[in-house]
């Protein structure tokens, strides 16, 4: 049934040589992803730089630079589609020093697929991905055990590899951790079951995708819709309408819902919920709609409904977990535009409690300098209240960007204690 | 029980919808950059959609190389009365006239390139700081790097290595008088989910998408329409072919196949089963491996 077919997102962290593009590769070759002619192109180049067979790795990399030196700098986007599932994989580079790309990939994903190298176990940068992925609440985490061909698909070396995980893992937020000792290489259960280890009774990674629970990786309990616009078409049959046009963010909303509108605290309840298509009676996230109310207050964007029983914080004193994403270091009590749903105020970090090493996941409070790729904890003051979740309740009510008003560049990417 | 998750086409619509409604609240002057093809189509179907019961609240933006297939802009004017929204042009033939441009010369000479001049003229004179574009990730190599904000400086040109990062659903539209935006609002949408949802909402789309009998030649493994622009080679040969086009681009470089598919229903069936990509029978890609990053660093769509 295409009609409830769901989209899922999840990300890919990796270096060239832990597999991730053979891995890729492998998803979209055996699900019939892969189109002729990228594959002749492909072929053509692997041919011209000399390399024995097709370089998967070429079918992953997009630009200039990225092919020139064979490395992925930035997060790229692929697609694939099953006859259950929609998927795009957000594939970003593994290196520390792509962090920020990790950070952005993981924004919006429902999975992680950590791999690790069957050989070498649980390394620094398995650490480092596990983190970001618990860091970034990615709701699901697939551990693959890959090149489980390169240790002749012994059992003992996947377990090693599962105890060693779990040992770091245990202070780690990820509520859904599986394991799957996989060969991209080979085939081995990546889209097809492996023949080679009988003693793995789980499925293999598509399988595995396709079945995944994401219905609740949204929040569908904490009612909260954010006002991006206004509609007044003013027009024949329309002349008094004023629909509150947005996306919402948490929880579920219906007619005649009593409702309170942020910061403003007027209330008033649900007269209709409008689409295109006609009204409905009831929009949860991530629907987009149009909200119109019995009452006529004053709304506007940067606003937030919600229901009357079941309000977020209202504050201006947030401790945030930042991750700094810009070569511009922060400026020490500088102002920042915060950008949190539609809203849109200025802010100033007060200060940094800690940093974390990010390969010793150890704290350091001896260093309050933000870098490029700095992942801490800090206090931040707004100038008017933020209507906020915690972040481990709502990944949209409870993420932050910084913009530096000087270069309007995205500087940092935050979330909500 | 009612189900409390959104198929993936709804939740592809919900994303879209809302790209659309921030760039009305974060722009002075957005326009849709409409070219009459099935995914600026989308787009606009989408804004319909974004902005109900109000009007798209901004122009579309058609650039004009001249060189279209009629049935387009037969096509566009008639969106354009439906809709009740502005149409702005700005035509390549004007830049050429007025010695901006230079036709290319040569064998496989096309005003592909020479739009980016006609693009940013337009952007310029019309004061325009978002430019919405129908461009998908899946399309091509460099489009899978695209934001969905993609930030312009003020001679139009995209530096795809310094990218603005954009995480979650938040984004940053914030720039300098002089620079501009692109946004991307089916970024993540494939050529499928395209045909599925046209399908399904049954969106009105040029009659070029359909098997048709046409006059055309073979030309760089397509079927390449005859049209007052083209030159014949001595060994080229004008044919009449049932012939639809996945994309619509210049009539003098938009290759079609061989098809029987006249309804949205057997496109639907014949593109799952499609094994090249839809920009294969675009001679504009064919140029380099980095053609298209080339033409986006520049300015283009």
């Amino acid at each position: 049934m295409l009609d409830n077919n769901q989209l899922l997102r999840f990300t890919t962290a990796g270096s060239v040589d832990d597999g991730k593009s053979t891995l890729i590769g492998r998803l979209l070759y055996d699900s019939k992803s892969i189109f002729e002619d990228q594959l002749e192109a492909i072929e053509n180049t692997s041919k011209k730089k000399g390399h024995d067979g097709v370089d998967l790795a070429l079918f992953t990399d997009g630009l200039r630079d990225e092919r020139e030196q064979g490395i992925t700098i930035d997060v790229a986007y692929r697609y694939f589609t099953t006859p259950k599932r929609k998927f795009i994989i957000a594939d970003t580079p593994g290196h520390i020093q792509y962090t920020r790309n990790m950070v952005t990939g993981a924004s919006t994903a429902n999975a992680a697929i950590i791999l690790v190298d069957a050989r070498h176990g649980v390394i620094e940068q398995t650490r480092r991905h596990s983190f970001i992925a618990s860091l970034l609440q990615i709701p699901h985490v697939i551990v693959c055990i890959n090149k489980m061909d390169l240790v002749d698909y012994s059992e003992e070396a996947y377990n090693k590899v599962i105890e060693q995980f779990e040992e770091f893992s245990s202070k780690m937020l990820v509520k859904d951790i599986r394991f799957i000792p996989i060969s991209a290489l080979k085939g081995d259960n990546v889209v097809n079951r492996s023949e080679n280890m009988n003693w793995y009774q789980g499925a293999p990674l598509l399988h595995t995708l396709e079945t995944l629970h994401i219905s609740s990786d949204i929040n569908k309990v904490d009612a909260r819709f954010p006002v991006q616009t206004v509609l007044r078409p003013q027009s024949e049959g329309f002349i008094d309408y004023r629909g509150y046009a947005g996306r919402v963010a948490g929880g579920v909303f219906r007619k005649g819902d009593q409702i309170t509108v942020l910061p403003s605290g007027f209330t008033s309840s649900i007269k209709t919920i409008d689409t295109f298509d006609g009204e409905v009676e009831e929009a949860f996230a991530p629907m987009s709609v149009a909200i119109t109310l019995e009452d006529d207050i004053d709304v506007s964007r940067g606003d937030m409904i919600v229901r009357s029983n079941n309000k977020p914080n209202t504050a201006q004193d947030l401790e945030v977990m930042l991750c700094w994403l810009h070569d511009n270091s922060a400026k020490p009590r500088a102002k920042y535009s915060i950008q949190h749903t539609s809203n849109d105020q200025k802010a100033m970090i007060k200060e940094v409690i800690y940093k974390i090493d990010i390969n010793t996941l150890e704290r350091i409070t001896d260093d309050s300098e933000l870098h490029m790729n700095d992942i801490c904890k800090v206090k931040i003051r707004t100038t008017k209240p933020l209507m906020i979740d915690s972040y481990r309740e709502n990944r949209t009510t409870g993420s932050i960007i910084l913009v530096d008003d000087n270069t309007n560049e995205t500087v940092a990417a935050g979330m909500v204690i | 029980m009612s189900k409390y998750y959104l198929n993936y086409l709804d939740e592809l619509e919900s994303e879209a919808i809302f790209v659309l409604r921030e760039v009305w609240a974060q722009f002075d002057n957005p326009v849709i950059l409409f070219s009459g093809g099935k995914d600026s189509i989308l787009v606009t179907h989408l804004a319909k959609k974004a902005f109900y019961p109000s009007k798209i609240p901004f122009p579309l933006m058609h650039v004009d190389t001249g060189h279209n297939f009629p049935e387009t802009i037969q096509f566009r004017d008639d969106i354009i009365k439906q809709l009740g929204v502005q149409l702005i042009v700005g035509s390549v033939q004007e830049s050429i006239d007025e010695g901006r441009v230079a036709e290319e010369r040569g064998k496989n000479a096309t005003r592909n390139a020479l739009q980016i001049t006609t693009l940013l003229d337009a952007i310029e004179s019309n004061k325009i700081d978002c430019a919405i574009g129908g461009g998908r990730r899946d399309e091509e190599k460099a489009r899978a790097k695209e934001r969905f904000f993609s930030h312009r400086d003020d001679f139009g040109q995209w530096d795809p290595k310094n990218q603005r990062p954009e995480l979650w659903n938040i984004f940053n539209g914030k720039h300098y008088e002089g620079e501009h935006f692109r946004a991307f609002p089916i970024s993540n949408w494939t050529e499928m989910d395209v045909w599925n949802y046209i399908k399904r909402e049954n969106i009105e789309i040029p009659s070029l998408y359909f098997a048709h009998e046409r006059e055309v030649i073979w030309r760089q493994n397509s079927w390449i329409p005859n049209s007052e622009f083209l030159v014949l080679e001595d060994s080229e040969e004008i044919v009449t072919k049932k012939v639809r086009f996945r994309t619509l681009g210049d009539i003098t470089i938009t290759g079609g196949i061989e098809s029987d598919a006249d309804t949205l229903a057997k496109i639907v069936e014949e593109v799952s089963g499609m094994r090249q990509t839809e920009r294969g029978n675009r001679s504009d890609d064919k140029r380099s491996e980095t053609a298209m990053e080339d033409r986006k660093k520049q300015g283009y769509f």
